[in-house]
């Protein structure tokens, strides 16, 4: 590695002759055939099929594939539909709870982990606490199942908040456990060399600074409890309709526009929430569900 | 180094701050683990939830399907599933890898503001709703859906084609609800690459192919086995894309495990699916691990 990057800091230094091939060497190499046409085929089958789904929520007919024209109907029809007001206001209640929960979970696991090497207790513990993210979801909604059942808890949707919960927790816990890493330890040290007290350094130096990780991870926690379907449909009982059990009962049986409207309500909704989440962050939530880091 | 490693805590949380959320994870994700080994040995009851009394009838009934006559052949049914959700899940790894790799190096390539756009293009499908974005492949594959009339609009066919409730549209939807997965931590590679490296591979002649394949390819690998992992084990497990696409006719493991515990009331049965899902995906994790660390001693 330090040979190989000792030949490549030769390779930089500008020399009579050398620069000019660099450049072109690095040139053609950003031009490897056909990344460029992959790229562009991507973003198409990427955002086809939601174009596709946005631009037939305006369609005039019932069915979704024949145009017929322009109109708003569909979401007035759905805007006036009682069940999926019942299956929002669900949705927004399980979500609201599971991320306050999990958040508060996940802030002083974080202030824990962040002071622990990687290496040690701390890695295993975070390994603990990010299983949610391994195991296929179905896993987890058949073991949430099989608890619920052994011990007799029959709490509604409550079931459901507490299921959630588990789930989001990794999610909440990554972005105040990344900004946390990147925090300058020398500020909260300074904070005691001015005899601040625990509480004071915690409450004056570290939160403020930790916010933006803190709404990010609970943005995250609330968008993945807000789609969650699986878990949802295993473990939610009758009353316990939320937005993508209703999604799935309509895609099951009766494909109209107003399908459309819906799910072009849903996706504008988790677009809202991710687009202020990567703005909090300056982006820097990539590295949340790159997940390799 | 010890100085600096003071936690913002200042220490006096020490351990505790972990106990609630350990206790929450420990109680409601590792006990029904536990729970659902505990739950295969067990026998069904008539609706649904278990009988408790020891039984290995679920796994039997994994290997094993009684004839009329008493006798016991292979369960053909339950390989069938077994391989069809192997042999998806790898499909949809490498087709992820493939379509990944050059994108990632593409937009890695490009400038700060235009790379940001495309990431957060690549983000926002990865962070929206999972079941939207299959139905809409629906509207696609349908008999007269889109893509069978761009089809006949072509030429290319005279009659719609039935691509929906096949193989195809159930590896179309993985691939299409997974490749973020991939790209991510494939694109964090690739931007890690020191480009002096690639230099020098040119300055000492190497081809272009050389290069890739000795420099890149190598120093990228970590991503392409975390995003590897990351598509594989839900593919493995998928639900709602063998459930929508798939029409219930091509099942996958996870679709069948969610029969057993529904329509099918066999919850010992469903228990033991899951532990053979269980297995595969530890199995994976396993030898991806290893091979991270042979790399790291090479």
């Amino acid at each position: 590695m330090t040979h190989a990057q000792s030949l490549a800091m030769n390779a930089a230094i500008p020399q009579s002759g050398s620069k000019r091939r660099a450049r072109t060497a690095d040139q053609s190499l950003n031009r490897f055939a056909g990344f460029g046409t992959i790229t562009v085929l991507l973003f198409a089958f990427l955002y086809l099929p939601i174009v596709i789904l946005v631009v037939f929520s305006f369609n005039a007919s019932n069915t979704i594939s024949v145009w017929e024209g322009f109109t708003f109907k569909w979401y007035w029809i759905a805007a006036q539909n009682t069940d999926l007001h019942k299956a929002a206001l669900n949705t927004l209640l399980i979500g609201g709870v599971a991320t306050v929960v999990s958040v508060l979970l996940a802030i002083p696991a974080a202030l824990v982990l962040s002071g622990r090497a990687e290496t040690g207790s701390g890695g295993k513990y975070l390994l603990i606490l990010s299983l949610p993210l391994m195991l296929p979801e179905i896993m987890i909604a058949i073991a949430t199942l099989i608890l619920f059942t052994t011990i007799g808890l029959n709490l509604g949707i409550g079931n459901v908040m507490i299921a959630h919960t588990v789930f989001c927790l990794p999610f909440a816990l990554m972005p105040i456990l990344a900004r946390l890493r990147g925090m300058d330890h020398r500020l909260s040290e300074a904070a005691y060399d001015l005899y601040a007290s625990r509480w004071q350094c915690f409450r004056l130096v570290v939160l403020p600074l930790l916010a933006p990780g803190i709404v990010t991870g609970a943005m995250l926690a609330f968008i993945v409890s807000f789609d969650n379907f699986i878990i949802t449909l295993m473990v939610s009982g009758a009353g316990g309709t939320t937005l993508p059990l209703y999604i799935y009962g309509l895609v099951k049986t009766q494909m109209t526009p107003e399908l459309n409207a819906i799910s072009t309500g849903v996706l504008l909704l988790s677009l809202a929430l991710l687009s202020t989440a990567f703005v909090l962050t300056k982006g820097r939530i990539l590295g949340v569900s790159g997940m390799s880091e | 180094m010890t100085a600096a490693r003071i936690s913002p805590d200042g220490g006096w949380l020490r351990g505790a701050g972990l106990y609630p959320a350990l206790g929450v994870v420990g109680f409601f994700l590792l006990v029904p683990l536990a729970l659902i080994l505990v739950y295969s040995f067990l026998g069904k009851g008539d609706y649904g939830g278990v009988v408790w009394s020891f039984s290995t009838a679920a796994y039997e009934k994994i290997l094993f399907v009684k004839k009329l006559d008493g006798s016991k052949m292979l369960n053909w049914a339950f390989f069938t599933v077994l391989f069809r959700s192997v042999m998806l899940a790898l499909a949809t790894t490498v087709l992820c890898l493939l379509i990944a790799f050059p994108a990632a190096f593409f937009i890695s390539r490009q400038r700060a503001f235009v790379k940001g756009v495309l990431l957060l293009l690549i983000m926002f499908p990865f962070w929206s709703n999972l079941l939207v974005r299959t139905s809409s492949w629906i509207i696609l594959l349908r008999d007269h859906g889109l893509v069978n009339k761009a089809l006949m609009w072509l030429g290319l066919t005279d009659a719609p084609l039935a691509l929906l409730y096949t193989d195809g549209a159930v590896l179309i939807g993985l691939v299409y609800v997974y490749i973020p997965f991939m790209i991510l931590p494939v694109f964090t590679s690739v931007e890690r690459l020191d480009k002096r490296l690639i230099e020098a591979a040119f300055d000492l002649y190497a081809s272009r192919m050389q290069t890739l394949r000795r420099v890149i390819l190598p120093l990228t690998m970590p991503g392409m086995v975390a995003g590897s992992i990351l598509v594989f084990i839900p593919s493995l497990g998928a639900f709602i894309t063998p459930d929508l696409l798939g029409g219930g006719r091509k099942l996958m493991l996870g679709s069948l495990i969610q029969l057993q515990f529904t329509t099918a009331r066999d919850w010992p049965h469903g228990a033991a699916i899951s532990i053979v899902l269980l297995v595969l995906v530890v199995t994976t994790l396993v030898l991806a691990a290893r091979r991270g660390t042979s790399a790291k001693a090479r």
